[in-house]
């Protein structure tokens, strides 16, 4: 290999190891040098790329607009980049690429990375195809309804584009574990939902090693997310350990806003209240589709149903503008999307990704935000990290609470703290030695046997100054370890 | 048969639930009204039209002369390596079609010159003409083709990591621009004769604890501001001091029970919360008054469009029954409040926005009988929307390439000051027009081919240098960017065609649909940093 820095094989246990030079903001660390495992998951098939490095699936020029930026030096490329030709067989070879979603920015990100050079992309998306994707998930036409995203695109993106190999997961991000994860060099996010982002965060920094509290830079996977909103989105570029993680930039996603209860029930003013009325109160009173039957929001019988009941909860109070789309924009929390803010953040997300892996360029440091509403615009800085993110800090997390307080407040911090926004966090401590579960959700049965505990004062649990809480959610892999201060 | 045309409309209706929520159905069918013209099926040409084809534009043309290359097949999605040899706008029409079977596709073999030498007025038919990767001469040509016909140009290139794009239209109006944080209209500085009434018909001293909390913001506000008239002499809380002072007496309105503690009234939080937006003085917005002073506005005829002669009633309007004031909106934002004190408000503002709605009918009909034209020619539903705009409405006048090229008109002063900074997005674009000067010069681009980059750097310079001492600018070019243009080869990376691609098909939208406001009028993507940047120019 040309450049010990830039490309190198050793071997370690047998695995091959390479190293790609990872760019990092001037001012903090020139750069450092990232080693990946190139091992497989256990149980995995080696991947075959059709025609490998030449031959079949190849044709003259087929990569000379991609060549130009990894054989040429130039002025503005990272300092540690060595133009040669083995980048482009890198890229086809070796680099392993992980897209989580494959829906709108999914579908264009499989686009850009094999049209950028990778081949080597596995894909996971828990979904299937519906109508309503069709406007801008351009590997789906009709006859795909119904069938998984991921299979589909994998598919589409193979059969169009010869020699690469894309492989699907049909499946849920939290149905696969660390030794799948730790198998990639990138891993690029295209999801909708935050608890889903941070759920990856956490499982990239469960991989980082710390070796007397020294991050080794060779377990960091840089981590490059996409997100869009109508036509609004942002890309922004992590080396988890090292700069901003999703979790440090909490702030930055408000916590979805629900309508006060006693509005819903009893105060409407807007079609969407009386929506909420019939899908919150009025459907499980009224079971119209049988006892059990959950409101489908993609079922038209179910929509029909809550439109009608919203029309009549509407008149009663002489409130206009419940609509059929309205209704259906209420039940599935529908967030509006175009094809062309996707293609957008995609494309600013598939870039990152090939300076990360050629260091062709000095990557984006560390966030871009996009607005085309009026005019284009479009914003570049430097999202900081937390020092004391719970997250990706290794600093241990305090918890102040006076001794006569409730557990049931301390539950209320962890689902309400703007830093910490927990969904359904499960509390466990050691007590005389054994592990206890204070409060636990997920599960009915001890959510029932747990729930009296909420009601009682920390003191009256037995915690004491300085005890340790477990705290697992859904928005992380890994439990997160709180020291509880007693203030008085 | 009825039948099948409702399951139609429905399952479009699905298709494209997504977007219905940005542009409405009113949107939805301008699109599917339009058609696109597209010059060059490159990575970047394919990637706008895919975004268009997608959300169901009309139809689309593609003009290209070119036969497929390798080169081609290898960033482009919508060629494969069987279309190797063949017409590239055909091969690209098989695969875009393909996405959406509502869009009809249609293909020229034919190069935008020999069109414009045989039959230019060819592209008079489009809604848009969108030019990729062409070379400056007939860019240049078609812009005033385009701009004598009245036809919109959006001319985008990807030049390496470079993303550019130029739109030339003459006059662009928008009513529904969607703002995304637009001020409140509430006129509780000047309350109309109605929310008067409404204001006076409750009395908060003698109300139930229950309908004291109940009772909306917008009421709170209007009631402590009597109070404070009349310790004021009838002036608004203008400063911050005074502006507290204000929520000081609001807050002193909160109820409080047997031991004096204040009871919790969210009501009266939220009014305190919005004193600002409360007391925001009602006045016509500076980018609505310069439509009003438009010549266009000024003198209709019977050529007028609708947005000329709608503004021009609406300036009726203002000038007289509105005494200064646009139409009320007729929006209130939700809050805290019951049921019926709510829509009670709510209605209010909506009344009064009809009336006002109906008033600007009756000049806007005024106005047409003057020139013989129907009333109908603009439906009453058309005044509406355009009313409850009125403080939104924008007009984009883009400068054209002449007046960009020429010597007298080239907006020297953007270009100096922008180059005060050495790294601003201005050295992109005075590189790409040095780069087509290496193009007129030479055939060719620079550094396409690695052995031509080292001596492509000297003669880029030459191009560089004779730009600004044509134009007499004084700036300087900081050679590294000389350099990284050879480098660029005239590549079309794949990534920046796709950023440009969206970009690109989203002003296309704004331009279809005159909704959203397009940029105006050279927009710069420099994807090594992530950056850009809009010039008038």
């Amino acid at each position: 290999m040309k450049n010990s820095r830039e490309f190198q094989n050793f071997y370690f246990e047998n695995d091959v190891v390479r190293q790609v030079v990872i760019a990092l903001p001037r001012h903090k660390v020139a750069h450092f040098t990232l080693n990946v495992y190139d091992n497989m998951a256990e149980g995995e098939e080696p991947m075959v790329v059709d025609g490998g490095n030449g031959d079949r699936s190849d044709w003259q020029g087929q990569w000379d607009h991609v060549k130009k930026f990894l054989e040429r030096a130039g002025p503005f490329t990272h300092p540690d980049f060595e133009p040669s030709t083995e980048s482009l067989q890198f890229l086809m070879d070796t680099c392993k690429i992980l897209v989580i979603g494959a829906g709108g920015l999914g579908c264009e990100l499989l686009k850009d990375l094999a049209l950028s050079g990778f081949r080597h992309i596995h894909v996971v998306d828990m979904d299937t195809i519906d109508i309503s994707n069709l406007n801008r998930q351009f590997l789906f036409r009709p006859k795909d309804v119904g069938r998984p995203k991921a299979e589909v695109a994998a598919d589409f993106v193979n059969d169009r584009v010869l020699g690469c190999n894309v492989v699907p997961h049909f499946k849920k991000i939290q149905d696969l574990d660390e030794s799948f994860y730790r198998q990639f060099h990138i891993v690029v996010c295209g999801l909708d939902s935050v608890v889903a982002r941070r759920w990856m965060n956490g499982m990239l920094l469960s991989l980082l090693i710390y070796e007397d509290g020294v991050l080794d830079p060779s377990s960091i996977i840089p981590l490059i997310d996409g997100g869009t909103e109508g036509f609004k989105g942002n890309a922004r570029v992590i080396l988890p350990g090292m700069t901003a993680c999703i979790d440090c930039t909490l702030e930055l996603y408000p916590p979805q806003i629900n309508f006060p209860m006693c509005t819903i029930a009893s105060m409407p003013r807007l079609p969407e209240h009386c929506v909420e009325y019939v899908r919150i109160l009025l459907w499980p009173k009224e079971k119209p589709f049988g006892d059990g039957e959950a409101l489908d929001g993609d079922d038209p019988k179910h929509i029909q149903w809550v439109y009608q009941k919203s029309l009549d909860r509407a008149a009663e109070f002489s409130i206009t503008g419940v609509t059929y789309r309205l209704t259906q924009g209420v039940v599935k929390r529908i967030i509006p999307a175009v094809a062309s803010t996707n293609a957008v953040i995609a494309a600013a997300c598939a870039t990152e990704v090939f300076k990360i892996a050629t260091s062709a360029y000095v990557p984006l440091n560390n966030y871009m935000v996009f607005n085309d509403v009026d005019g284009l615009y479009t914003y570049t800085f430097e999202a900081e990290r937390k020092e004391n993110c719970s997250a990706c800090s290794q600093v241990p997390q305090d918890l102040q609470f006076l001794p006569s307080a409730k557990l049931q407040e301390v539950l209320d911090y962890l689902t309400e703290n703007a830093s910490l926004q927990m969904k359904s966090p499960a509390i466990t401590t050691t007590l005389d030695g054994k592990n206890k579960t204070l409060y636990l959700q997920t599960v009915a049965s001890i959510e029932e046997r747990t729930r009296p505990n909420l009601s009682k004062t920390l003191k009256e649990l037995g915690l004491v100054d300085g005890q340790e809480l477990a705290v697992a959610d859904v928005t992380t892999p890994q439990t997160v370890l709180f020291k509880l201060n007693f203030i008085s | 048969r009825q039948r099948t045309m409702t399951d139609h409309k429905t399952s479009k209706e699905q298709k494209y639930d997504r977007q219905l929520r940005l542009w409405g159905d009113h949107g939805q069918e301008g699109l599917e009204n339009a058609h696109v013209c597209l010059i060059n099926a490159t990575a970047t040409g394919t990637e706008i039209l895919k975004n268009l084809v997608l959300p169901g534009i009309g139809a689309f043309t593609i003009v290209d002369g070119h036969k497929v290359s390798g080169e081609d097949v290898g960033n482009n999605f919508f060629l494969t390596s069987s279309s190797i040899g063949k017409n590239r706008a055909q091969a690209a029409t098989e695969l875009l079609q393909e996405l959406n079977s509502d869009v009809s596709g249609n293909f020229v073999e034919e190069s935008p010159d020999k069109l414009l030498d045989n039959d230019p007025e060819f592209f008079h038919r489009f809604s848009l003409v969108i030019g990729v990767q062409l070379p400056e001469s007939t860019c240049l040509r078609l812009g005033s083709v385009l701009w004598d016909a009245g036809v919109p140009f959006l001319v985008c290139r990807t030049y390496g990591l470079i993303g550019y794009m130029r739109l030339i239209v003459k006059e662009h109006t928008v009513i529904e621009s969607h703002p995304d944080n637009a001020l409140e209209d509430l006129r509780l500085d000047q309350p109309f004769t109605e929310l008067k009434h409404h204001i006076e018909s409750y009395d908060l001293d003698s109300m139930e604890k229950k309908d004291h909390s109940h009772t909306p913001w917008i009421i709170v506000v209007a009631k402590y501001l009597e109070k404070w008239y009349s310790e004021h002499n009838s002036q608004l809380p203008k400063n911050y001091k005074e502006k507290e002072a204000f929520r000081q007496l609001i807050r002193e309105g909160i109820l409080t029970n047997e031991n004096g503690t204040p009871e919790d009234e969210e009501n009266f939080e939220e009014a305190i919360k919005n004193v600002n937006t409360a007391l925001n003085p009602t006045k016509v917005p500076s980018a609505t008054e310069d439509i009003f002073n438009a010549e266009q506005c000024e003198n209709i005829t019977s050529q007028s469009p609708s947005f000329w002669v709608m503004a021009h009633g609406v300036r009726d309007f203002v000038r007289n029954e509105g005494n200064g004031k646009l139409p009320v909106r007729g929006t209130i934002p939700d809050m805290i409040a019951d049921s019926d004190k709510f829509i009670k408000l709510q209605n209010v503002y909506r009344d009064k926005a009809m009336k006002d709605a109906a008033v600007v009918s009756k000049h806007v009909e005024a106005l047409l009988q003057s020139f013989g034209k129907p009333p109908e020619s603009i439906s009453e539903q058309e005044i509406k929307l355009f009313c409850k705009n009125a403080a939104f409405l924008r007009v984009v006048r883009c400068r054209s390439l002449a007046e960009e090229y020429s010597m007298d008109t080239f907006n020297k002063d953007e270009i100096t000051s922008c180059m005060d900074s050495a790294d601003s997005e201005m050295v992109l674009y005075l590189m790409l027009r040095s780069v087509n000067r290496f193009y007129q010069q030479h055939s060719r681009y620079p550094g396409v081919y690695n052995y031509q980059v080292e001596e492509d750097i000297n003669k880029l310079k030459l191009c560089v240098n004779s730009l600004l001492q044509e134009y007499s600018l004084n700036v300087n070019v900081k050679d590294d960017y000389i350099h990284e243009f050879c480098r660029y080869g005239a590549a079309e990376p794949h990534t920046v065609a796709a950023f440009l691609g969206g970009s690109a098909a989203q002003e296309a939208i704004k331009i279809i649909t005159h909704q959203f406001v397009p940029f105006n009028n050279t927009f710069l993507y420099n994807a090594m940093s992530q950056t850009s940047a809009t010039f008038q120019l």
